[in-house]
């Protein structure tokens, strides 16, 4: 027991809950934070933007599983942490967000840099915290981080008042906590509930595991692949989902959804059961809903009850984690295999075939150019370097969907996208994060010419603090995926999306942070300057100009069904001999 | 129609503006809504009326389930509860032959006047929103009519313990609030 204040409190119980980095930027009211961490081991990242703290605190959330911590000061430090609260709450990322707020004494007087960041967050987090009392601090920190870190994982925000900062008391490191009499957690799932599930399962004679986030979340990769096999059921993902499947793996399929693969989209398209485990059936997912697989029953197992017939009404709905639930369904299923798999295993290995065939017949394609770099040859090219082993963060757009096409991954955690918000910015930020977590880990962050300027402060930040992030810009001079839109549905009224005017000397601009970087044009010169980068011991600017007009494809027009896709430049390839 | 929603939620500042939060970020517009504390002083009951089309009414409930600070929600819309609203009804500009009539009226309706004026009644009366409903029209007749509602009220007729529809979250039992999250010293 010793006295301190509020703010070395709020270290010494972060510090408890097993922060390793923060992310932050200090204020007027956090300074006296600030000054307990100027000689505290906890360590601590200056960004230079409160928005890309929230997102590399999700970088290492998101590499790790672990709460990920970001820090910043009252209103515009609050209000800028906004973003990538609501995006951690979108992708159900778990972090902890510390702010601090004016003194009681100023609350509601507008006084300097006051918002009500309480209010503010309500809808931004999963859930958060005012403190007014000293008293609560240290037993807040640690509901918000349990609060972040278990059940369907999501962003905390603990407000605190400048005052309770300054304020002292005896801080116990083992306090005694009050129950969280609101927040109840399923995680195991009701044995009638995997029975149902079990019958649905041998039921099925064209099943589609519909992978998604969840599965990385609970880390039921294993499981996942499990259930599969026992079934010799294809695999399609969401793209919060990869690396929940090795992509060798016979039964893996693709990405579904807007920009999915063809035979993922055809294989969800035309099942007879779908089984969601961690997923949402978000739009981008299935399109037009009410023509979304229209011939299948559905099997949804979400931690989050209110995901059960949200989207799409559930023939069976399991409720738990998706570890547990998988593992119960699979222990049933081996128990139950003798005497029903064989039933309706002719239809299930035909189907297999089926969709294998869609896989064979249209992969992912384009045409090929040895003048220009296409951006699809671009990611392939990453591929190759990255061997499915590789950190790969992106930020949002056109290169997102490529990456997410061509960049294949074998273990959860490698893969950051912002997927359900969609914010621009957020790849540089959240790689510098992955790269903290993980300093033994490659780690590549591609943006867009757009993006990339969105997140340009924090090249300073991978710079300041030697953070061997290897960034790489897809840079085709537009805000490419506004581009395309206009392109197919506007009649290319290319209307603001030029990035080309005042976009900087890649070499130069890296050249005057300190660190090399390299502008490359032709297909020739790729993997050698891909090498360079990966060679270079410190963070590396890779500038690659790539195709200006050049669509994603296939493509899931907003509101046509998931099976009416433009194919584009996807051509049917022969297939047999 | 309208969905009647019970809940029980923590007793703390923000509980209300989460509750109304999820109201409000789906477009659902809040006809009444009633708070208080309850016999165990750390949690509030809220009784909430709000125009929540059908098929929406159970997701509803789960997302406000999800709440934190909610321990309990219950949709009793169709459920067999007891509903009651209290209101003041200030009648004016009542002829004098009137009067007796209004007092008469009110007597019908078990309303009490509890302020008497030479140019006005008010009237407390207590009972399901319809009732009041009936009363104020027919006051129409007599004067004009001002008033302020409470909002609904609402309790399932059976213990909570024992409802027989779907209870989206149960109060802990002894098990489980004992395993809830203590933090281990170093």
């Amino acid at each position: 027991m010793a006295l301190m204040n509020g703010a070395r409190i709020l270290i010494e119980s972060l510090a408890r809950e097993g922060a390793e980095v923060v992310f932050g930027y200090p204020g007027g009211v956090t300074i006296p934070v600030y000054d307990v961490l100027y000689d505290h081991n906890l360590r601590h990242i200056l960004v230079r933007h409160e928005e890309n703290a929230a997102f590399a605190a999700q970088g290492f959330a998101r590499a790790t599983g672990k709460v990920g911590v970001c820090m910043a000061t009252s209103g515009p430090g609050a209000t800028n942490l906004t973003t990538g609260l609501v995006d951690a709450l979108m992708d159900s990322i778990p972090i902890v967000a510390i702010t601090g707020q004016v003194p009681q004494s100023l609350i509601g007087r507008d006084a300097f840099q006051e918002a009500d960041t309480f209010g503010i967050t309500r809808a931004a987090t999963k859930h958060n915290y005012l403190v007014k009392n000293i008293e609560d601090l240290s037993q807040v920190i640690h509901e918000a981080f349990y609060i972040a870190g278990s059940g369907r994982p999501g962003p905390v925000l603990v407000d605190i008042t400048k005052d309770v900062l300054l304020a002292k008391t005896n801080f116990h490191m083992s306090d005694k906590l009050k129950p969280l009499r609101g927040y109840e957690l399923k995680l195991d799932p009701d044995q009638a509930e995997v029975d149902e599930a079990v019958d649905f399962l041998w039921e099925a004679e064209r099943p589609c595991i519909y992978a998604g986030g969840g599965i990385i979340s609970a880390a039921a990769h294993e499981e996942v692949v499990k259930l599969s096999e026992l079934l010799g059921a294809p695999l399609v993902h969401t793209v919060m989902g990869h690396g929940c499947m090795p992509p060798e793996h016979p039964n893996y399929v693709s990405m579904l959804g807007m920009h999915g693969g063809y035979a993922a989209n055809m294989c969800i398209s035309r099942c007879d059961s779908i089984i969601g485990v961690g997923v949402r059936f978000d739009d981008r997912v299935t399109g037009r809903l009410d023509r979304f697989a229209p011939e299948a029953r559905v099997l949804h197992i979400d931690i989050d009850p209110v995901e059960i017939n949200k989207n799409r009404r559930a023939d069976v709905g399991v409720v738990g984690d998706a570890k547990r639930a998988l593992a119960a369904i699979n222990k049933r299923l081996e128990e139950t295999q003798a005497q029903k798999s064989t039933e309706n295993m002719k239809a299930r290995t035909a189907w297999h075939g089926k969709v294998m065939d869609w896989q064979a017949e249209h992969p992912y394609s384009y045409e090929p150019s040895d003048v220009e770099i296409k951006p699809q040859y671009l990611m392939e090219t990453i591929n190759k370097f990255s061997k499915g082993e590789a950190i790969v963060t992106v930020d949002v757009g056109q290169h997102q969907m490529w990456a997410a096409q061509y960049i294949k991954f074998n273990s959860p955690r490698l893969w950051q996208s912002s997927s359900g918000l969609g914010s621009m910015g957020f790849g540089i930020p959240s790689g510098m994060g992955a790269k903290v977590a993980c300093p033994d880990k490659l780690v590549f962050s591609i943006s867009g010419d757009g993006g990339f300027m969105m997140s340009l402060p924090e090249v300073a930040t991978v710079v300041g603090n030697n953070i061997p992030l290897k960034m790489i810009i897809m840079n085709n001079g537009w805000l490419g995926m506004v581009r395309q839109w206009q392109d197919l549905f506007f009649d290319k009224r290319y209307s603001e999306v030029d990035m080309q005017p005042g976009f900087p000397d890649i070499p130069m601009l890296a050249a005057s942070f300190g660190i090399k970087g390299v502008t490359v044009r032709k297909p020739a010169d790729l993997e050698a300057a891909i090498q360079e980068m990966i060679d270079e011991p410190g963070p590396f600017l890779l500038n690659v100009m790539v195709t200006r007009e050049e669509n994603v494809y296939p493509m899931v027009p907003a509101g046509g069904a998931l099976d009416e896709m433009i194919l584009g430049s996807q051509k049917p390839v022969a297939t047999g001999d | 129609m309208n969905q009647l929603i019970s809940l029980l939620v923590e007793n703390e500042a923000g509980a209300l503006m989460r509750v109304a939060g999820v109201l409000t970020s789906r477009g659902y517009n809040i006809e009444s809504l009633t708070v208080a504390k309850t016999l165990d002083p750390t949690l509030s009951s809220m009784t909430i009326v709000a125009d929540v089309a059908e098929e929406s009414r159970v997701l509803l409930i789960k997302q406000i389930t999800r709440l934190v600070n909610v321990v309990k929600a219950v949709d009793l819309t169709e459920s067999n509860a007891v509903q009651r609203e209290l209101a003041l009804i200030k009648i004016s500009s009542v002829k004098p032959e009137m009067r007796s009539s209004v007092a008469k009226e009110a007597e019908i309706f078990r309303a009490r006047i509890v302020d008497v004026a030479p140019t006005h009644y008010t009237l407390e009366v207590t009972g399901s929103p319809e009732k009041i409903d009936a009363l104020i029209d027919l006051l129409h007749h007599y004067g004009d009519v001002e008033m302020t509602r409470s909002g609904s009220m609402a309790m399932a007729r059976m213990p909570a313990n024992r409802l027989p529809y779907p209870m989206f979250r149960a109060e802990p039992s002894a098990e489980e609030s004992q395993t809830t999250p203590v933090v281990e010293s170093k």
